[in-house]
């Protein structure tokens, strides 16, 4: 099959405009759109690049018709900040699990910032005990100092020459949390070809393609052997949503949940197969909690591996 | 030259017709420089009638395949085979009987699959591979048009490839010639799997070793690949179901296995016409028969011997359902690597320009949330409606929809399962429960 219709002019529209926003994140998901150097320049013809400080220091001012939006909110500026990136965009996109779901630097959620008290169990709490029985044996020695600080400030201190300067809520949170959100690219970094195919998408008036299903069935497609069946390694897979392309198991290890819980993830069914292919619940609240920790269902999935067998 | 012993027998059937398969390139002597050159008697009789094609051919003994994969690819076949890799036997093309997975076997259990070290050379003795020969007729992704806008504006619309690839498939076992049967009936009407199809040599094989995760017996589905290949209820197409069927004899220390070959098909009879062979002796006949009828009393796993249909149909409300959902991942790994399954899903795309556009048919399954979604949402929210849907329609409602059941017994579900749910224990507790009930 193959032949001409009746022509359809090309739509002559203005460029529409893009922005590119930074929050707490570590600009890998921008440097994602950098990354697509075959198709940067058809982009830049295709769309006026108004805000995005990571490739130019010229702004434009908004409104924009799309906004990406990288990292997540954990000060009180970014607060008031996002709220006016979404007055100012016609379509807002999250780009990355920080602005999804908040990242790794939502660990914080787990603990009281100022105190550092750790709420979760198991990883820290050994950590934890060390440095009491440290703080108690320089009491006991008569010694002043460090180790007579709360571990927020010792955290602080490592990083910042001043600490005190430091003012950050007590959560990372993700940018839906703030402002109403119209479509979210997963992962840590995001996937070069999603963003391709939604910024794509959202040129020709399409629905871009994000995938709500697991990354087994990426990998089915791919014709990549299962990892967890055939080699017994632990997989987060058939727990995450897809849009990677599997690209962990491809390069024969098991998937790390980057992407975040697929709708209706069980979890709790994974528990035990991961369990018995060499797994610890330490290991399992670990694997739980990294660049998609904050997210309800990996949350409960790192808890529930405390909780004692029903 | 005839085999006397054939020729004999001829001569106590007058009704016989009989004639000797043309070479068609002459090539004969070259492949079977330097060993008897055999050619292969087509005997039509009256036993024969019943069969789809009217065609039955002698067993003929190989001893090696690697005449068969050079003559299936001198007639421009890409041919695919089994090989080992990634800690699996994956289907993949090969141009040389030396990539297939000599000495390797498997050990499949629920949620578990792994290759094992032979104590023969058998190339055919592993089951349950991650992949099924749909991978190729029924393809994961495929292109279904694209769409051009010129400089005018003028649009230009391509369809998919006008040459489908000409497969031969190296190693089909019953159970996944059973397959390719029953998606024959599904799909047999769209125009790009016919043509993949018709294309296709089959080379099918017995199955002389099921391993722990097979039941083919009880989805009446194997391990014989001629009651298969003969079964009344095939769709009927115009092509046929396989060309040449192989049965494997591995025995330790043997430098390669024997082969007792027969084919299948008027296209099996001409490739097999040009393979250097012996005629098979009747005691390797008989050994043949007796290694296939020895897997039949080796299948580790059996569907109960119910009405299936009947029996889901009554066990819709089940409380069972509760049960395997809290174990279901919901992952659709048992749909991916089922043979039968066929569900896909289309997807456009379009480049930044604006000016190129694809459609593209990917796999699809009902244990996706989005699978059943309507306007509004999804019919299918829970892994449990999700579970049902798919296990009464393999087992039940496939045979309202295709007069057949969905499944073959090749155990890949319950092997490549990363929870290690069985189809077969499912089965059995909802026979047994509906039982109590």
């Amino acid at each position: 099959m193959s032949g001409s219709v009746a022509a359809v002019a090309k739509p002559s529209v203005v460029r529409p405009s893009l922005a590119v926003w930074k929050f707490a994140s570590c600009d890998g998901c921008q440097l994602t759109l950098l990354d697509c150097e075959d198709e940067l320049l058809a982009l830049a013809e295709t769309v006026h690049i108004a805000y995005f400080l990571e490739a130019t220091s010229t702004v434009v001012d908004g409104p924009y018709d799309v906004s990406l939006v990288e990292g997540s909110i954990t000060t009180e500026e970014d607060r008031e900040r996002i709220v006016r990136v979404r007055e100012q965009s016609r379509i807002l996109v999250t780009v990355g699990a920080c602005a999804t779901a908040g990242g790794i630097q939502a660990l914080r959620n787990l603990a009281d910032i100022e105190e550092f008290r750790p709420r979760a169990p198991r990883i820290w709490t050994e950590e934890r005990a060390r440095n009491e029985r440290a703080t108690r044996e320089d009491r006991a020695s008569g010694a002043r100092g460090p180790c007579e600080r709360t571990r927020a400030q010792e955290f602080l201190r490592v990083v910042y020459a001043r600490p005190e300067y430091v003012s950050a809520l007590g959560t990372s949170t993700p940018i839906s949390a703030h402002v109403r959100v119209d479509y979210e690219l997963r992962g840590c970094p995001i996937d070069r070809r999603q963003l391709l195919d939604l910024l794509s998408a959202l040129l020709a008036g399409r629905r871009p393609a994000i995938p709500a299903y697991s990354v087994c069935e990426e990998c089915k497609l791919r014709g990549t052997t299962c990892v967890l069946v055939a080699r017994g390694a632990p997989c987060l897979g058939p727990v995450t949503q897809a849009g990677c392309g599997a690209i962990c198991p491809v390069y024969d290890r098991g998937c790390f949940g980057c992407f975040g819980p697929m709708p209706g993830a069980n979890t709790a069914a994974l528990e035990p197969v991961l369990l018995a292919r060499g797994m610890t619940d330490v290991d399992i609240e670990r694997v739980y909690r990294t660049f998609n920790a904050a997210t309800s269902t990996f949350d409960t999935a790192a808890g529930r591996s405390h909780e004692p067998p029903q | 030259m005839i085999p006397s012993d054939t020729a004999q027998g001829l001569a106590h059937r007058p009704w016989a017709v009989f004639f000797v398969c043309p070479d068609r390139r002459g090539s004969e002597g070259s492949i079977g420089r330097g060993r008897p050159a055999l050619r292969i008697a087509l005997v039509i009789d009256d036993a024969d009638r019943d069969r789809p094609n009217g065609v039955k051919i002698m067993s003929a003994l190989l001893r090696s395949l690697e005449p068969l994969v050079t003559t299936l690819r001198a007639e421009g076949c890409t041919v695919v085979g089994p090989r080992e890799r990634d800690g699996a036997i994956v289907l993949d093309a090969i141009d040389s009987a030396a990539q297939l997975p000599s000495g390797w076997g498997v050990q499949t259990g629920p949620g578990v699959y792994r290759l094992r070290r032979r104590a023969d050379r058998a190339v055919f003795g592993h089951s349950a591979g991650p992949q099924a020969w749909k991978r190729f007729l029924h393809p994961p992704r495929e292109r279904l048009w694209s769409a051009d806008r010129g400089v005018d504006g003028t649009l230009t619309i391509t369809g998919p490839d006008e040459e489908p690839p000409r497969y031969a498939f190296l190693g089909v076992r019953a159970c996944d010639l059973r397959a390719i049967a029953i998606q024959d009936r599904v799909l047999g009407a769209s125009p790009s799997y016919a043509a993949r199809r018709r294309a296709a040599f089959l080379v099918a094989v017995n199955c002389t070793e099921p391993s722990a995760t097979c039941f083919c017996v009880s989805a009446g589905a194997g391990p014989d690949v001629e009651a298969v290949e003969t079964r009344p209820d095939r769709a009927p197409a115009d092509w046929a179901l396989a060309d040449l069927a192989l049965t494997e004899l591995a025995e330790p220390g043997d430098a390669e296995p024997l082969y007792v070959a027969t084919a299948l098909s008027p296209a099996g009879g001409r490739i097999l016409a040009r393979l250097p062979q012996t005629p098979a002796p009747p005691d390797v006949v008989a050994a043949a028969r007796a290694a296939v009828g020895a897997a039949t009393d080796h299948m580790g796993r059996s569907l109960p011997d119910v009405d299936l249909r009947e029996m889901l149909a009554a066990s819709l409300d089940s409380p069972h359902w509760a049960d395997v959902a809290a174990r279901c991942l919901t992952c659709a790994n048992c749909t991916m690597v089922c043979p039968t399954c066929f569900c896909t899903s289309v997807t456009d795309t379009t480049d930044l320009s604006g000016d190129h556009a694809e459609r593209w048919q990917t796999w699809a399954s009902c244990f996706e949330v989005d699978f059943s979604y309507l306007h509004g949402g999804s019919v299918r929210t829970s892994a449990r409606s999700r579970y049902r849907q798919w296990l009464t329609h393999k087992l039940g409602t496939w045979r309202d929809q295709f007069g057949e059941s969905g499944c073959v017994g090749c155990g890949r579900c319950i092997a490549w399962c990363p929870a290690g749910i069985d189809i077969t224990a499912e089965v059995r507790a909802l026979t047994s429960q509906g039982a109590e009930r």
